[in-house]
């Protein structure tokens, strides 16, 4: 017996809708004969993974906390993977903006008023987006891989966090932690429904960037330069469209996003700045774009799944005593999964018998049209 | 002291050089797999682990290899049977190496490991000062010299590494001239799963013998940035596998010597150093144009 | 059916019920076909009638849905190219199978199921070389050589293995008429030599010249067999096309045409941008309206970077080296030369002139979203889609583009539709100048018909066209002069009452005495 793919004719529009569901439901079956391996009861461990944590009010927001940088990040690397531009350094950008968001309540933590809070957030895209623009520039202008580079920048920001925590923006009242001082409260970026729990406007921002990127890609002309320069740069440059304004563009839309997750997530959900912000958001959110098919309002969906592993992982930990990486683990296999789902999009899976004459077709739930 | 630092960096640009070595024959296949660094922590955490179990650093070493070529396999089933993304799929190995890693190592974080010991070469690591440097060092510094010259003899010098060669430079002609193109692949896919498991085990039962969860920090993403920067040439691998165990050492060094410097910045020279390599070997279009394996990342689906 | 043989000799290879289904699609369908001992053996179809998947499937590079083979009288399963050439049976691809990283030697050495050394290789291939007057350098890397010393390759790489049979897929698509004369006579030499030959064309006149028999395919089946020196090249296109096909009529200028240039190419030089490309030197033509100008030239000898350089995808450093209606376009990007009246359609289909998985509607955006911006862009860049579905429909209607939906993705199309509708989008638009790479390129003979008439058309409605070419019945047939181009030179233009096939293919090989520049070159 082997394997044939047989490529479609056209895309299967069934598929498309229904590969991230197979890929969850593998994710689940694989995650249950894992959780037996580590001598849990599958089930047991199942509910307290993905069941528990949506059971209760003050859950939901974290899942809404941890869900905001995961979408804010995805919607803007789904602009890049779509026009071929492989950013994989969001987790440096996402810090890089933490820091430039925090230079105001760190270094003028006097000057306290209502501007101060959107300057952060400006000045968090800005530094995000700047710092996304090296590997861009790089590769626009001399062809280097872009995966290399955004990726190594992502080690040289998390040195650079460190250093700065521990050196020059260290906290002058904190005891010598490596941390810096507590933002003021005008800095702080608001709880949605203070009164229920912790979400704070970060969700909001991911909603929206979600749904105006949704319209930029699904209906614009800018959306259809993002894909054709994807699919064909050669047909992009015969559409009269730029390789290299189209890789900063790309560069700059993810980096401001990731920037915005950055100091979204230090200003609403720490309040002050840490050598380690990030629970590995930046490559998570690589994960949800890819569970979200792209497509940024698949990928706020996504980004729901994932932030509900994290929370998982925590809630596993203290009722099961599994250890919360299990959940990076998870996260690992989705990926896996998703991307062997998706090729039923574009291709039909025979078993073939050997000998060779008499193919056998499983053709699945589709009729071939 | 110039002579420990030597053999140091030769501690340092072992674990790249193997990695690199294995993924320069993926990539000659034609297929490109981002999840060395994913493939590297496995085998540093399955090494670490089977040697403190068994006592024996061989036998981790071997299951480091097997669990590294495993690894591979899964990426390879995905990108060569079911012709998913290569970039996505590596990034999947990656991530799901380093998750799975934290998880199986959790037990093993601060626990003393076992150190594979050195394998003086008699009388000739009594050669003065290159002695010790080329003759007594740890048995898997010689496995990796032995793997380049194998590595670069079979490319070169047989008829499977000629086939392998053609796959990576048109998978389409291979196929039309009856060469099984998805075979030659998963062999190479394999050999570099190995090599990165191997690499990794280095990591932690020669570099440094114990498991720190990530403790790989980027040196499969090196290597692969290696792979480029020698242009696809074993013997050049060599070369910037020695730079960068050179700059690693070097900073190291600068750090214990207390330069003033803030260790991060130091700490981040490589990473920074790959950066700027990439960018001069990048710069030179036509030297990469004409080394780079012509089919590198592009998927592959036989007509039957 | 089976009339080929008359000598009473067994046969040496015979197909029965060969068949070879693509999912729903039946490429070939119960092929029978016998191949005598020391003949040459035409398979004649036009483009799409399923010559290439039939051949494959006899040197097992395809595995057929049915049907069976039989070698010298047995009953045989060739799995694989290589059991192919176990038995005998060797091949010369069309688009060549070979490994431009490679030498020469080395990619003989591949196709040899022996572990000799690359030296002795490169030695026996040297002497076979000679032998036959294929001459080649077996150290030479194949990326650097042209495509007709890259065929030569094929060939002594397909005698190394002393083949009884020789399957050649449309050799003559890439060579000059002289090296196609050449060609010929190694192929005689072979079949004196009692060798067979199963020669895959669509070319008529060469098949008339050298072959003993002929099998002849339409939609995957087998529809004639006959011998071609007894039949008309009418004939043979009647049972190749099955109706008459009306071939595209070229008349002549109107005498009172008027004679004002359009698109003006002066001095135009090019530094090759990637090591494989070729470097244009001095370029030189005008193309004025009501007229067709005809580039003609072998594969890869500037012909795609000099398009590049005229549609603007690579732009020049002076203003006045391209010229289009009047205005220098030197500096302008694609976009800005579309708007000022030209259009352009490359070589390749899919990847170049269309995104493979966009639907038509979108791929009509594509080329045309800056010169009709208003009509398919709304306010705030958003896309006007039921305005660019009705346009798409439009064009579909206009060039009898035929698809399977209502707006499919281009790459559903067949390769003739979707040319079709390629060149639709830009006369749609009326253009001025219009700019094609290979218009027909592997487009069967009635899509091609349509789309030369086509192109007739919009000349003589007044605006300038440049046609490139590898097909020179096609540029005799539609062009009113002709250019050649070579190693990145541009000859000047020959008159289309002046010009012979044997005047052009003397310039397409570089040698001819009343044009210096090229002489310089070959020299």
């Amino acid at each position: 017996m082997r394997l044939e793919l047989v490529r479609r004719p056209r895309q299967s529009a069934l598929f498309s809708v229904l590969s991230p569901f197979i890929a969850l439901a593998l994710t689940l079956i694989a995650g249950a004969i894992m959780f037996a391996f580590l001598g849990k009861n599958p089930v047991t461990a199942l509910y307290y993974f993905f069941i528990e944590p949506l059971l209760e009010v003050w859950s939901l927001h974290e899942l809404a906390v941890k869900a905001a940088p995961l979408i804010l990040i995805g919607v803007g690397l789904s602009i890049c993977y779509l026009s071929n531009n492989w950013n994989i350094g969001a987790e440096g950008q996402f810090i890089i903006g933490a820091i430039t968001g925090s230079i105001l309540p760190i270094l003028f933590p006097e000057w306290q008023n209502a501007f101060v809070l959107p300057l952060m957030l400006l000045m968090g895209m800005l530094g995000g987006a700047a710092y996304a623009s090296i590997p861009a520039f790089l590769k626009a202008r001399f062809s280097t891989n872009e995966i290399l580079t955004s990726l190594m920048l992502v080690y040289v920001a998390q040195l650079f966090l460190d250093w700065l925590v521990r050196g020059p923006w260290r906290n002058p009242e904190g005891f010598n932690f490596p941390e810096s001082r507590n933002f003021h409260a005008d800095a702080i970026l608001p709880e949605i429904l203070p009164a229920s729990g912790r979400a704070h406007w970060g969700f909001a921002f991911a909603i929206i960037a979600a749904v105006l990127l949704w319209f930029v890609l699904a209906k614009t002309l800018k959306g259809f330069e993002v894909k054709v320069i994807g699919q064909s740069p050669r047909a992009g440059r015969f559409g009269g469209f730029s390789r290299a304004r189209m890789i900063m563009f790309a560069f700059l839309v993810s980096g401001a996003l990731a920037g915005l997750a950055g100091i979204s997530e230090v200003s609403g959900a720490i309040g002050q700045l840490r050598p380690t912000i990030s629970p590995g958001y930046g490559f998570t959110a690589i994960i949800v774009a890819f569970l979200g098919r792209l497509n940024p309002l698949g990928i706020v969906a996504a980004g729901l799944v994932l932030a509900l592993s994290y929370l998982g992982g925590e809630a596993a930990q203290i009722s099961i005593g599994v250890s919360d990486k299990v959940a990076r683990a998870f996260q690992g296999m989705l990926l896996f999964f998703v991307l062997a789902c998706d090729m039923l999009i574009h291709y039909r899976v025979r078993l073939v018998r050997s000998p060779v004459r008499d193919a056998t077709a499983f053709e699945g739930v589709e009729k071939n049209a | 002291m110039l002579e420990s630092i030597l053999i140091t960096i030769a501690t340092a640009a072992t674990p790249l050089l193997i990695a690199a070595m294995g993924e320069l024959v993926v990539e000659r296949s034609g297929v490109l797999n981002l999840g060395v660094e994913g493939m590297m922590v496995m085998g540093a955490i399955t090494g670490f682990a089977v040697a403190l179990s068994t006592g024996s650093p061989w036998l981790g070493v071997l299951a480091a290899v097997v669990v590294g070529a495993a690894f591979s396999l899964l990426f390879g089933f995905l990108t060569l049977t079911l012709v998913t993304n290569q970039v996505a799929t590596g990034l999947a190995l990656t991530l799901f190496g380093l998750g799975l890693s934290g998880m199986l190592g959790e037990g093993f974080v601060g626990r003393p490991g076992v150190k594979m010991a050195n394998l003086d070469i008699p009388v000739l690591s009594d050669i003065p000062f290159i002695g010790r440097l080329l003759f007594g060092q740890d048995p898997i510094f010689y496995l990796s010299i032995l793997l380049t010259i194998s590595v670069a003899y079979f490319l070169f010098s047989t008829r499977a590494g000629l086939k392998l060669r053609a796959v990576g430079d048109n998978h389409a002609s291979a196929h039309a001239q009856g060469i099984n193109v998805i075979a030659i692949r998963y062999g190479a896919v394999m050999f570099g799963g190995a090599c990165a498991g191997l690499a990794g085990a280095y990591l932690s039962l020669v570099y440094t013998p114990q498991w720190v969860e990530n403790m790989t920090a980027g040196r499969g993403w090196i290597a692969l940035a290696l792979v480029v920067f020698a242009s696809w040439r074993p013997w050049r691998v060599v070369a910037g596998a020695y730079l960068f165990g050179g700059v690693t050492i070097g900073q190291l060094h600068a750090q214990a010597q207390g330069v003033g410097i803030p260790s991060q910045l130091l700490s981040s020279l490589p990473y920074l150093a790959t950066i700027a390599v990439l960018v001069i070997i990048s710069r030179n279009r036509r030297l990469t144009l004409m080394n780079t394996p012509a089919s590198l990342g592009r998927p592959f689906v036989p007509d039957r | 059916m089976n009339t080929t043989l008359d000598s009473g000799r067994a046969p040496l290879l015979q197909a029965r019920g060969l068949t070879k289904h693509f999912g729903a699609v039946t490429a070939c369908d119960a092929i029978d076909l016998t191949i005598a001992p020391g003949e040459i053996h035409a398979l004649l179809g036009e483009n799409g009638a399923g010559k290439s998947t039939f051949v494959k499937m006899l040197f097992g590079a395809l595995e057929p849905s049915a049907g069976s083979i039989n070698w010298q009288g047995k009953r045989v399963e060739i799995d694989n190219p290589a059991a192919a050439r176990r038995l005998g049976i060797g091949m010369v691809f069309q688009h060549f199978s070979l490994f431009d990283a490679l030498t020469a030697a080395e990619n003989i050495l591949l196709s040899l199921d022996t572990d000799e050394p690359p030296s002795s290789v490169a030695e026996r291939a040297r002497e076979v070389s000679n032998a036959y007057g294929l001459p080649l350098d077996p150290y030479a890397h194949v990326g650097d050589l042209s495509v007709g010393e890259r065929q030569r390759i094929e060939i002594v790489r397909c005698l190394l293995q002393d083949p009884q049979l020789i399957i050649l897929d449309e050799p003559t698509s890439v060579l000059t008429p002289q090296e196609a004369d050449r060609l010929f006579e190694t192929l005689e030499r072979l079949r004196a030599e009692g060798r067979s030959i199963l020669y895959i064309s669509h070319r008529l006149e060469e098949v008339k010249r050298i072959c003993d028999s002929a099998t002849v395919l339409r939609q995957g089946k087998v529809v004639g067999h006959c011998d071609p020196s007894k039949e008309t090249a009418a004939s043979l296109a009647r049972l190749m096309v099955g109706d008459e096909v009306e071939g595209a009529r070229r008349q002549p200028k109107p005498v009172e045409a008027g004679r004002r240039p359009l698109l003006h190419v002066k001095n135009l030089n090019r530094p090759a941008a990637h090591p494989f490309a070729v470097t244009l030197h001095d370029i030189d033509l005008t193309v004025h309206e009501n007229e067709i100008l005809g580039i003609a030239g072998v594969a890869g000898n500037g012909q795609g970077e000099l398009f590049e350089a005229i549609s603007g995808e690579a732009t020049q450093d002076q203003p006045s080296v391209i010229q289009l209606c009047g205005t220098e376009a030197g500096l302008l990007d694609i976009s800005k030369r579309r708007r000022l009246g030209a259009a352009f359609v490359p070589e390749e289909r899919l990847g170049h002139a269309a995104a493979p998985n966009l639907p038509l509607s979108l791929n009509l955006l594509l080329s045309r979203h800056q010169t009709d911006g208003r009509a398919y862009i709304g306010s705030a860049g958003f896309i006007r889609n039921s305005a660019l579905a009705r346009a798409a429909a439009r064009i579909c209607e206009a060039m009898d583009v035929r698809k399977g939906a209502a707006d499919p993705a281009a790459s559903s199309l067949s390769g003739g539709n979707l040319q079709k509708f390629v060149i639709g989008r830009e006369l749609d638009r009326s253009p001025s100048v219009l700019v094609v790479n290979q218009p027909t390129w592997g487009v069967d003979a009635g899509a091609a018909a349509r789309i030369r008439n086509a192109l007739i058309a919009l000349a003589r409605s007044g605006s300038a066209v440049l046609v490139i070419s590898q097909d020179l019945d096609e540029l005799f047939e539609i062009s009113d002069a002709i250019c050649v181009m070579h190693h990145g030179h541009l000859s000047r233009p020959v008159p289309i009452e002046e010009a012979t096939f044997e005047k052009i293919g003397l310039l397409m090989g570089g040698s001819d005495a009343s044009e210096p520049g090229i002489l310089e070159e070959t020299a």
